[in-house]
C-alpha cells in the first residue's frame, strides 16, 4: 500500500510547486495521531458508552417479547375456555333434543296406554253390562215362564177342575207347551 | 474558512474582477488543506506537528465521546431526549449495516462501525462548522488511517476463520469459473482484494471530502472575486453566494452518505473475511 501511495505522491506533487507537499502525502505523525484518535474513541465508545445501551435495548426486546408472549397466552387461554363453552353450549343442545325427543316418544306412548286402558275399561262395562243383561233376560225368561206356567196350570186347574200343582206330568206338558210356543215366535 | 481566511485565499482585499490590479481569479487548491503546525514537538526521531486539523480532530473526539456518554448514562428502557437520538444511530449501525451484512454474526461488530461511522461523520461535519470549515477526513492521512484499522480487522479475521490457505483460495479461486480464466481471475482477485481495496476505500472517503470542500471554497472565493460595484458584479457575486450556499447543504448530505458508504464497506469485508462470500 505504502508503494502506491508513494507513486500517488510522485504523480500528485509534480502539478504544484516544489515546497508545498502532496495532498496524497501521508505524514506519519498525522496517520499515528489519527489512529490514536480512533482507537481513544473506540475504547470508550465500546467499554463505556455502548454496553449500557445494549443492555438497555436488550431488556426492552425482553420487555416487548415477554408481553407478547404473554399477550398469546391469554389469547389461547381465551381461545380454550371459548370452545370448552362452546362444547358445553353443543352437549347441552344436544341433550335437549334427546330430551325432547324422549318426551314425544313418552307423549305417544302415554297416549297409546291410556287409550289401549279406556278400550280395555270399555270393553269390560260392554261385556259386564251384556253379562248383567243376558242374566236378567234369563232370570226374566225363567221366572216368566214359570209365571206363565202357574198360570197356564191355575187356569187349566180351574178349567179341569183339579189340582196339578207340583205334579211331574203337568210341568213336563207345560215346558213342551212353552218350547211349542217358543218354536212358533221363533218363526 | 473564516472572513479573513477567505479574503487571504481571495488574494487580499484588493482582487475584484475588472478591478485595477488586474488580479486574476485567485482559484483556491491544494493550499486550504495544508495549515502551519501551531507547536511541534518530538518522540524520538519523529517530529509532530498539531496542527489546526490536529485541534478539530482532538474537539470531535471530545464531543463525540461525551455525547454518547452522557446519552447512554443510564439509559431508560422507556429512552427520552439524548438517549433517544443516540438510540436511533445504535439501532440503525445494529440493523441497517451490522446484521444487514453479517446477519446475527454482526452484533460483535457494532461497537467498531458504530464508532466508525459516528466518527467519520463528525469529522465530516466538522467541514460546514463555522470556524472549524475543515473536514478532517480530507486530510488524506485520516481516511488512511480508518482504511487501514479496517483492513488490519478483515484479513487477519479471515485468515483466522478460513484458514490460511483457505484464505486465499477463497479469494482469488471463486468457484463457478472455467479452469483457464483462473489464470487471468487469480491474480487480479488477489490484487483488487489485497491492493486496491484498502486504497480505493480511504480514497473515497478522501476525494468526496477534499473536492466538495474545494468546490464550497471556490464559490465562497468567486463570491467575493466577482464583487464590484456593477449589477453584472452584485449578480455575478449574489449567484455565486448562493450556490456556495446551497453546495453547503449538499455537502452536508455528502458528509452522512460517504460515512455511511465507508461504514457499509468495512461490513461487507468483514463480512466476507467471516464467511467465504462464494
Amino acid at each position: 500500500m505504502t508503494s502506491i501511495l508513494a507513486a500517488a505522491v510522485l504523480a500528485a506533487s509534480t502539478t504544484e510547486g516544489e515546497e508545498m507537499p502532496s495532498v496524497l502525502a501521508v505524514p506519519i505523525d498525522e496517520l499515528i495521531i489519527g489512529l490514536i484518535a480512533f482507537f481513544v474513541v473506540f475504547g470508550v465508545l465500546a467499554k463505556l458508552a455502548l454496553p449500557a445501551i445494549k443492555k438497555t435495548l436488550d431488556e426492552r426486546t425482553n420487555t416487548i417479547e415477554g408481553g407478547i408472549e404473554r399477550a398469546e397466552s391469554a389469547q389461547a387461554e381465551a381461545q380454550k375456555v371459548l370452545e370448552d363453552y362452546r362444547e358445553q353450549l353443543a352437549s347441552a343442545r344436544e341433550e335437549a333434543a334427546a330430551i325432547r325427543t324422549q318426551a314425544q316418544a313418552d307423549r305417544s306412548a302415554i297416549i297409546e296406554e291410556a287409550r289401549a286402558e279406556a278400550r280395555t275399561a270399555a270393553q269390560t262395562v260392554t261385556a259386564a253390562a251384556e253379562a248383567q243383561l243376558a242374566a236378567d233376560r234369563a232370570q226374566a225368561t225363567a221366572s216368566l215362564t214359570r209365571q206363565v206356567g202357574e198360570l197356564a196350570v191355575g187356569l187349566a186347574g180351574k178349567v179341569v177342575g183339579t189340582s196339578l200343582t207340583d205334579d211331574a206330568r203337568v210341568r213336563q206338558t207345560v215346558e213342551d207347551f212353552i218350547a211349542d210356543l217358543e218354536q212358533q215366535v221363533a218363526r | 474558512m473564516s472572513a479573513t481566511e477567505l479574503i487571504t485565499a481571495s488574494g487580499g482585499l484588493d482582487c475584484h474582477l475588472n478591478g485595477d490590479n488586474g488580479c486574476g481569479f485567485p482559484a483556491p487548491g491544494a493550499e486550504i488543506f495544508q495549515f502551519d503546525a501551531v507547536f511541534t514537538f518530538s518522540i524520538g526521531s519523529l517530529d509532530v506537528h498539531i496542527t489546526k486539523v490536529t485541534l478539530v480532530l482532538v474537539l470531535v473526539s471530545v464531543v463525540l465521546m461525551a455525547f454518547f456518554l452522557y446519552a447512554f448514562n443510564r439509559p431508560k428502557l422507556v429512552p427520552r431526549g439524548a438517549q433517544n437520538v443516540g438510540e436511533m444511530g445504535y439501532v440503525f449501525i445494529r440493523d441497517g449495516i451490522a446484521r444487514e451484512t453479517m446477519g446475527k454474526d454482526g452484533d460483535k461488530f457494532v461497537p467498531f462501525l458504530f464508532t466508525l461511522f459516528f466518527f467519520i461523520w463528525l469529522l465530516n461535519f466538522a467541514g460546514i462548522v463555522p470556524f472549524l470549515q475543515i473536514p478532517v477526513t480530507s486530510i488524506f492521512a485520516i481516511p488512511v488511517a480508518f482504511a487501514l484499522i479496517v483492513y488490519l480487522t478483515w484479513v487477519p479475521l479471515g485468515i483466522y476463520r478460513q484458514g490460511f490457505i483457505g484464505f486465499f483460495k477463497n479469494m482469488m479461486f471463486p468457484p463457478g469459473v472455467p479452469k483457464a480464466m483462473y489464470v487471468l481471475l487469480a491474480p487480479l482477485e488477489f490484487l483488487s482484494n489485497i491492493l486496491v481495496r484498502p486504497a480505493t476505500h480511504a480514497i473515497r472517503l478522501f476525494a468526496n471530502m477534499f473536492a466538495g470542500h474545494l468546490l464550497i471554497a471556490s464559490f465562497s472565493v468567486a463570491a467575493f472575486y466577482l464583487l464590484s460595484a456593477s449589477v453584472i458584479g452584485i449578480l455575478g457575486s449574489a449567484a455565486s453566494f448562493v450556490v456556495a450556499i446551497a453546495l453547503t447543504g449538499f455537502e452536508a448530505l455528502i458528509q452522512a452518505l460517504q460515512a455511511y458508504i465507508f461504514t457499509l464497506l468495512a461490513a461487507v469485508y468483514i463480512s466476507g473475511a467471516l464467511k467465504a462470500e462464494h
